[in-house]
């Protein structure tokens, strides 16, 4: 049974039909990559599979761990597993960043049954995800990406992710807005939570950050639809020609 | 609308949690205020002579005054010859000497509301006077304090124990003539707390009151004053719970501070009482008269005030700055929600030389709830080298809450500084989302939101306190969010 597994979806936002027939099926331990140019529906995807609600879906299904995905809250989501690497994380003032982490992993932990982690046992475990993701001590102690540097909050992005260690990882333009070195660290941590038992959806508009994420199958999303799948070599190919060689052909 | 406003819209809508109401006989005046009636309450009391005339001399003054209209709040005209002006608890036995006197109905209801006194006697170095309507039923922790010679006690108490502190002190911050509802007050008081710590003492434990409104048609006319003399410090936490009830109920208290030479006086006040209900009926009016005097040098003043309930908040904790080097300070978290309404902000008056000020109010507007700061910072004259840092924030959670800032400036001497700052956010969707995506629900997410926002308030108040407030400003966004 594939992790995620997406069958002839439509949805779209204020009236707005954007994605068109998507199918995708993405199995443990693989990693996925989604390409495609600005205004392809990218985002959306991505926003409809963590549940966002201005966005509305019209048909098809979403299976994640074989359970109707679409009839979970976001916060159900999340708690099943589903981690999205916000494109552009906001900025919540005042709220300490460790604060806000311990209350989402327990949240986690809640859900499964598992007992909540004090304090001490949380800062523990986070000293240890910064060292391996080399992080500054003082990421910590800051309120939850207020004042954060584009590459900061990227940064902060996988730094979380590596605390909640979710099953399927959705990484929305990570790469966008990132220095060279930004964009190695962050892949850097990515590629070190990669897991047998977990996955990882890539959404990138460039190639590069498939040099340090190298994907296991490249998808090409055009006006909703995706027009070509294939693997890693797909990327290098589009980076070289472009999108405009790929006809949109009708989706259903 | 879309969804997700409309989670927001459910998710403030709220239910008091604290409506329970307790089952004890009260001696109760008849309605209405007249001679007749101060004379009573002064005789219940059995209080000297100067009281009786101090009484009369402010109910004569408040019939020649006008109820304020220039608050930015709106509610039916109130009927003062309808309010009962005195009721109390009866004793068993006369004058509960301790705990086991009190009636055990009323310890049943500070067990509810967690503040049993026993269990904050033994456990905690909080001494707590107890208010329940309008007599004082417990005191606790006096031996401790008598020691260091500190007196915290009843008002009524103090009047027989204390005559002469309370005939130097009483009206010297706020006078009867100072506005109408401390007119009001000063005319019809029943009780309240009187805090005295003397030279160069540094009260060991925080000192605090519980006000609990409880008979039916009672408003509430508490006074506090607290002395800190030269050197002494005090830290004084006031928090409030009230009973469920479908009348408006007026609450008119006063709260004089007086700070000497090099003393200190934090007061910390959370306050949470009924605001009625989602369409804006019952609730209490709190129409209440704060203010400090830094009289000596070097003195300093703080009030943090945490304000989530009342039908209508008008509230304006000031400091007046005589002392040279003197320092006031005020940070206030005011939430509104519902039908809510508040107008509270403060004063910062500079008359002395080199005096500070520092102002940070962080109003929450959600539901229909309005919210106005209003704040006055004068520099008078004499008042050379003043400063003043004044920041103003608002939150609006949904779309049909309110927020308004009502900054005044005077400036009468040209060495002074005075700087404000202000800002107006709302809580987005995209910030609810987040925190949802990291498996936060809506509740939790808006919870934190508010109390990220609040954050600056919260730090100043007492550890123990801002827990209680933090917890409280979740409970009154609490609802129906599943």
């Amino acid at each position: 049974m594939a992790l995620l597994e997406i069958r002839k979806l439509n949805a779209g936002i204020a009236g707005k039909h954007i994605l068109k027939g998507i199918n995708l099926s993405i199995n443990a331990g693989e990693v996925h990559a989604i390409m495609g140019p600005n205004g392809s529906g990218k985002s959306t995807l991505s926003q409809v599979l963590a549940g966002r609600k201005t966005f509305n879906v019209m048909s098809g299904e979403v299976l994640y761990n074989g359970k109707n995905l679409l009839e979970l809250e976001p916060e159900e989501r999340a708690h099943e597993g589903i981690f999205l690497a916000f494109q552009y994380p906001v900025e919540i003032p005042g709220v300490n960043n460790t604060y806000f982490l311990k209350a989402a992993y327990n949240e986690v932990r809640k859900h499964r049954g598992e007992q909540e982690l004090d304090a001490m046992d949380f800062l523990a475990l986070v000293r240890e995800k910064m060292k391996l993701l080399h992080l500054e001590q003082d990421l910590l102690n800051r309120p939850l990406n207020e004042g954060f540097s584009g590459g900061e909050k990227k940064r902060n992005e996988i730094f979380q992710m590596a605390v909640l260690e979710p099953k399927l990882a959705i990484l929305d333009e990570t790469d966008s807005g990132l220095d060279i070195d930004a964009l190695r660290d962050v892949a850097d941590g990515v590629n070190k939570l990669r897991r047998p038992d977990n996955a990882a959806l890539v959404i990138t508009h460039y190639q590069r950050l498939l040099d340090y994420i190298v994907p296991d199958f490249v998808h090409v999303l055009l006006n909703g639809c995706i027009v070509k799948s294939g693997g890693k070599e797909l990327a290098l190919e589009l980076e070289e020609k472009g999108y405009d060689w790929l006809a949109c052909q009708p989706c259903l | 609308m879309s969804d997700s406003n409309k989670t927001i819209e459910q998710f403030v809508q709220s239910d008091y949690k604290y409506g329970f109401t307790t089952d004890v006989e009260t001696d109760t005046a008849p309605p209405g205020v007249s001679e007749d009636i101060i004379r009573l309450i002064s005789r219940k009391k059995n209080e000297p002579e100067f009281m009786l005339e101090w009484r009369l001399k402010a109910y004569r003054h408040w019939l020649t005054m006008e109820e304020p209209t220039w608050p930015n709040v709106h509610y039916p005209p109130i009927d003062y010859q309808s309010i009962v002006y005195y009721a109390a608890p009866k004793a068993r036995k006369p004058g509960p000497k301790s705990l086991s006197d009190v009636d055990p109905a009323i310890l049943e209801m500070y067990r509810k509301l967690g503040i049993s006194l026993q269990e904050q006697e033994r456990l905690a170095g909080v001494a707590v006077d107890a208010i329940m309507d309008s007599v004082s039923v417990g005191t606790t922790l006096k031996g401790q304090l008598a020691e260091k010679g500190i007196i915290f006690c009843s008002f009524t108490e103090a009047v027989h124990e204390h005559p002469d502190l309370i005939r130097k002190w009483l009206g010297s911050v706020v006078p009867y003539t100072d506005n109408y509802f401390a007119a009001l007050n000063a005319a019809v008081f029943s009780d309240g707390s009187f805090c005295y710590i003397p030279k160069g003492v540094r009260c060991p434990v925080e000192l605090s009151t519980y006000f609990r409104i409880n008979a039916i048609n009672t408003g509430q006319f508490e006074r506090t004053l607290i002395v800190a003399d030269e050197g002494a410090y005090v830290s004084y936490l006031e928090g409030c719970t009230a009973p469920m009830r479908d009348e408006n109920q007026l609450h008119a208290a006063v709260v004089e501070l007086v700070a000497l030479d090099n003393a200190q006086i934090k007061y910390s006040t959370v306050q949470n009482w009924y605001p009625g209900d989602k369409d804006g009926k019952g609730g209490i009016y709190n129409f209440v008269t704060k203010r400090g005097k830094c009289a000596g040098v070097n003195s300093k003043i703080s009030w943090t005030q945490v304000e989530t309930g009342s039908a209508i908040t008008w509230k304006y904790p000031s400091c007046i700055l005589l002392g040279e080097n003197s320092i006031g300070e005020f940070y206030s978290v005011a939430l509104t929600n519902n039908c809510q309404q508040a107008d509270t902000g403060t004063k910062m008056i500079h008359i002395g030389k080199n005096t500070r000020s520092t102002i940070v109010s962080k109003g929450i507007s959600a539901g229909r709830g309005q919210n106005s700061y209003r704040g006055l910072v004068k520099i008078m004259k004499g008042a050379t080298n003043a400063r003043n840092f004044s920041q103003c924030d608002s939150l609006l959670i949904g779309d049909k809450c309110g927020a308004h800032t009502f900054p005044y400036i005077e400036v009468h001497n040209k060495s002074a500084t005075v700087e404000h700052e202000a800002s107006t956010s709302k809580v987005g969707e995209d910030q609810v989302f987040y925190l949802n995506q990291r498996g936060l629900s809506t509740q939790d997410a808006v919870s934190m939101i508010v109390n990220g926002f609040s954050r600056e308030v919260f730090k100043q108040l007492p550890m123990e306190f801002a827990v209680e407030a933090q917890k409280l400003l979740g409970v009154s966004l609490e609802g129906s969010v599943g």
